[in-house]
């Protein structure tokens, strides 16, 4: 209250803007933008009389669309394009336009305020439009030339400036406004990478899949999207030069846009007094702590929400002119959607997609079209809306959450769209298949119509896979599955011969399909094998993740980035859990040698941790159990210092190589066993593989390392080396088969390697070499191994290859440090641990 | 009125993981640690860290949509009611989470208040 000098009469006496004979009650608007001059025209239309009007805007111009901002930096529309109301319109109603004079104190007990350049106008009602400000992150660099925001015209202008020069631009932020600008300079001929710190573009929009869509769909446009991405500090000699990341890359840029999200604007009314929490409070009536001080747009928060789309705002200023108007309908917030479109790529979502108790997702994939929908139903109601590609439905879902309509009669044709649910009331899908006509298309691949797949069911191909192999109807991209199900049911009735199992209940693919389409379609993550696959679910689920995991890693060594959160514990904490939850530790001992170092390194460990049990496994080697989480990094650094690394007892990989001593030592030994095991580990250890994988050699028929029982096995003989596969000594023991005999030691090894190979390529996750084996039958490996020269040299480089990119122990890794909040719970500000230890 | 406890942001929590807090015995159900789960589409859940089969820390189970499998014996269980799916049954009481301003909080559990 620092202006007692400028009461209201100061303002009386600017003649320009206040007409003495006005005795209206004067309404002050602090804000030029799309909220503040909708409010007005919202109370224009309701009582054009009643207030006289002033309006303050910080930047020199009259109120324009600040949405279409982003057209305007794509060089679609100019800023005349984008103006709403013109000068005209202020003069025509009378209002007072003190534009590019921002205002900067609000005087609540004089009831005035005070702008930038020392006017002071006196109000009866103030309504606080100050919009929001865009979040600059607080990283060194920040205030260099060249790094803006994107938020207003002159933005744009620093913006055309710099495309002007071409060369590179970063945008920081891969949410709506950032995707805008990017696409933007992209078109004005910039090289544009952005820089997201999120996995997901537009997470707070889209769920996983289509995110992935959407940037696969902007790197074909030339961008460079750098997900999971942590800006560290923006870098230039007194102008902006680049980027730098947490992880140490680079990228040079002579602009950066900042775009990582906007806050509301509430300096003002907090340095006002007002009542402030994340925006500025307001009731239904949008009137805030003060009765005579209103406030409408992004810098409110009505009922614990702030909204940042403009959909919200115009309902606000509804209620603020009804308010103003003495009709109190009052405001009671508001379901928002969003729909972008970026070049051409259409994308919309609405209301809760993050699924949740009660609710089901009805998902539609079509890989050939692009199309991603997903429709969220809760109680018979549709509570959210994610659509990739399609969009056209995205009104009409919109509608139907918001209306909260009953959708149980359409719902098995909802995520079809308007058009097929409500069109002639077929809503049994089979009735709608059998009403279509014979010469409807189902295949768009292949294309096959309904009356050629009907007659090839009749003519007896009574099962999915039948058709496909007949008619190849749903035989390429699978998204008229569903249609060839429902034709099966139609023809057959109940007669519909049951195909091979699924993956799991999120795809109606095989593993077998599942591995022959990654590598077909050089499927590169999982996210992208679930869109071009139809997953049923948005992220699918513990069974088929570990796989697709699996798979995509077998094909793509040194490529394919591993997910962590794919895996199942044991192998993203490299090491067994136990039932308590601690987990046991074993280092690998090569070939089962061992030396005292190693042995007194274990001891230690045992003693330092207080492993309360130390086993010596099936596997010739010694498992230390009941290690913390918190002490794994720990007690890898201390087998580590001793040579030791991991033993990957706990992977789908391989374990161990049992060995007894051979010649070396044995009186009946033929060859040197224990140096062929420790030969064989030093190739194998470290590779990933369908399910655990158990080797041995014994230096004799004897077979003291019982070889026999393993998945490769070698018996040495005084003639050379029988190597033997698929064995198991688990829940059904099956003896190995016989592989076949080879003469050097060189040969075993290569035909090992060529082996295990195999079985990595072809096998189903979770599926041991002897079922694998049973399955594929013992001639088939035969003739890939033994008979087929080139084949197993392809298949042992292929192995070699996929081990340059294994062998890296992954418990120094841990020990250095990586992951480490994977070993630590979290710190509650407040800790737990004070009040634990009364 | 609920005691809210700040405890991280949605960053120190894996996407499509967990991380847990850990406090004293036996203070809340008998258990030693909370998991507060952020799933794919970064939602946030608390549960205590036991699955209601044979008490398994469901933290280091496998997120997929909004539940867990149990990293023992791959049960399912439900993030925001800590109940069993399919034809297990069980449930593992749940602690009340929010995100605000772009941190974590989750309700101080009764137990804990009265020791406060």
């Amino acid at each position: 209250m620092d202006f007692q000098n400028n009461g209201p009469e100061t303002a009386n006496e600017e003649p320009l803007f206040v007409p003495s004979e006005d005795v209206r009650e004067h309404l002050v608007v602090v804000g030029n933008g799309m909220a503040g001059c909708r409010a007005v025209e919202e109370l224009l239309a309701r009582d054009k009389d009643r207030y006289r009007v002033t309006i303050f805007g910080a930047e020199p111009y009259v109120n324009y669309n600040r949405i279409m901002l982003s057209p305007v930096l794509a060089g679609e529309k100019s800023f005349d394009d984008i103006v709403i109301n013109s000068r005209e319109w202020y003069s025509d109603n009378d209002i007072e336009l003190i534009a590019g004079d921002p205002v900067t104190a609000i005087d609540r007990a004089a009831k005035t305020v005070t702008s930038h350049s020392g006017r002071t106008v006196g109000y009866d009602k103030l309504l606080i439009a100050t919009g929001s400000d865009p979040f600059i992150i607080p990283v060194p660099g920040k205030d260099l030339p060249g790094v803006i925001s994107f938020r207003d015209m002159k933005d744009v202008d620093t913006m055309l400036e710099a495309a002007g020069k071409g060369g590179d631009a970063v945008v920081i932020g891969g949410g709506l406004l950032g995707l805008e600008a990017a696409h933007g300079l992209t078109l004005r001929g910039m090289k544009v990478t952005v820089i997201h710190l999120m996995d997901t573009l537009m997470e707070r929009q889209l769920d996983e899949a289509a995110g992935w869509l959407l940037k696969s769909a902007l790197e074909g446009r030339g961008q460079t999207i750098l997900t999971g991405a942590n800006t560290e500090a923006i870098y230039g000699d007194g102008r902006v030069e680049g980027v730098r990341l947490k992880d140490g890359r680079e990228i040079p840029a002579s602009l950066v846009v900042m775009a990582v999200g906007i806050r509301p604007s509430t300096a003002l009314a907090r340095e006002a007094g007002l009542e402030v929490n994340r925006g500025i409070k307001v009731d239904d009536h949008m009137v805030t702590s003060d009765p005579d001080v209103l406030a409408v747009g992004e810098c409110v928060e009505h009922d614990g929400n702030v909204y940042g789309l403009v959909a919200p705002l115009w309902d606000m200023c509804r209620s603020l002119a009804d308010g103003l108007t003495d009709q109190h309908t009052g405001y009671k917030g508001s379901v928002t959607s969003t729909k972008l479109k970026v070049a051409g790529l259409d994308v919309f979502s609405a209301g809760d997609f993050s699924g949740g108790e009660g609710c089901e997702d009805i998902v539609l994939r079509d890989a050939s079209r692009g199309v991603y929908k997903r429709v969220i139903v809760k109680d018979d109601r549709i509570v959210g809306a994610v659509l990739y590609g399609d969009t056209v439905d995205g009104g009409w879902y919109f509608d139907l959450l918001r209306k909260g309509e009953d959708v149980a009669d359409i719902r098995d044709l909802l995520i079809f769209g308007q058009a097929f649910a409500s069109g002639g009331g077929a809503l049994d899908p089979k009735a709608a298949v059998a009403a279509l006509s014979d010469d409807a298309e189902i295949c768009g691949c292949n294309g096959v119509s309904k009356g050629q797949v009907v007659a090839c069911i009749s003519a007896g191909n009574g099962s999915l896979d039948a058709v496909r192999a007949t008619c190849k109807a749903s035989a390429s991209c699978g998204s008229c599955t569903g249609l060839v199900e429902n034709l099966l049911a139609v023809v057959l009735g109940d007669d519909v011969k049951s195909g091979p199992k699924t993956m799991c209940k999120c795809t109606s693919f095989t593993h077998d399909d599942v591995r022959r389409e990654i590598v077909a379609q050089n499927m590169r993550s999982i996210p992208e094998v679930m869109q071009l696959l139809h997953w049923s679910t948005p992220d699918g689920c513990s069974s088929c993740r570990p796989a697709l995991n699996y798979y995509l890693l077998c094909a793509l060594p040194g490529e394919y980035q591993d997910d962590q959160q794919s895996r199942f514990v044991n192998e993203r904490m490299h090491a067994n859990i136990q039932k308590d939850g601690t987990y046991s530790v074993v280092p690998r001992m090569w070939g089962g040698l061992t030396n005292p170092t190693e042995l007194r390194a274990i001891a230690d460990v045992v003693e330092k941790y207080n492993a309360p049990m130390v086993k010596v496994t099936g596997g010739q080697r010694l498992d230390i159990f009941g290690i913390r989480k918190e002490d794994l990094p720990a007690v890898w650094a201390d087998l580590n210092a001793a040579g030791m690394v991991s033993g990957h007892a706990y992977g789908k990989s391989l374990r161990t190589v049992k060995t007894c001593v051979g010649s070396e030592w044995c009186r009946f030994g033929t060859q040197d066993s224990t140096g062929l095991g420790v030969k064989i580990e030093r190739m194998t250890w470290g590779s990933w593989m369908p399910h655990k994988f158990k080797i041995a050699a014994s230096g004799c028929p004897r077979n003291c390392a019982e070889a026999t029982i393993k998945d490769f096995g070698v018996v040495c003989v005084d003639s050379g080396y029988e190597l033997h596969v698929g064995g198991n000594g688990g829940i059904h023991v099956r003896a190995t088969d016989l592989l076949c005999k080879v003469s050097t030691e060189q040969e075993a090894l290569d035909y090992c390697a060529a082996f295990i190979q195999l079985y990595r390529e072809e096998a189903r996750y979770l599926e041991r070499t002897a079922p694998w084996i049973e399955r594929v039958g013992v001639e088939y490996v035969k003739g890939r191994i033994v008979e087929d020269e080139t084949g197993r040299e392809a298949l042992r480089a292929r192995f070699l290859y996929s081990q340059s990119f294994s062998q890296d122990d992954p418990w120094a890794e841990r020990a250095a440090g990586a992951n480490a909040e994977l070993h630590q719970p979290l710190e509650p500000r407040m800790p737990f641990g004070v009040i634990a230890a009364e | 009125m609920t005691d809210w406890i700040d405890i991280g942001t949605l960053a120190d929590i894996p996407q499509r993981g967990a991380r847990t807090i850990r406090f004293g015995d036996g203070q809340i159900a008998g258990a030693k640690e909370i998991a507060v789960f952020r799933t794919g589409d970064d939602h946030v859940f608390a549960l205590v860290n036991e699955c209601p089969h044979k008490k398994g820390p469901l933290s280091q189970g496998i997120v997929h949509g909004h539940s867990v499998a149990c990293p023992l014996h791959n049960w399912n269980i439900a993030l925001k009611t800590g109940e069993a799916q399919g034809a297990d049954e069980g449930c593992t009481p749940t602690i009340a989470v929010k995100q605000e301003g772009g941190r974590i909080l989750i309700a101080r559990p009764a137990s804990l208040k009265a020791a406060a």
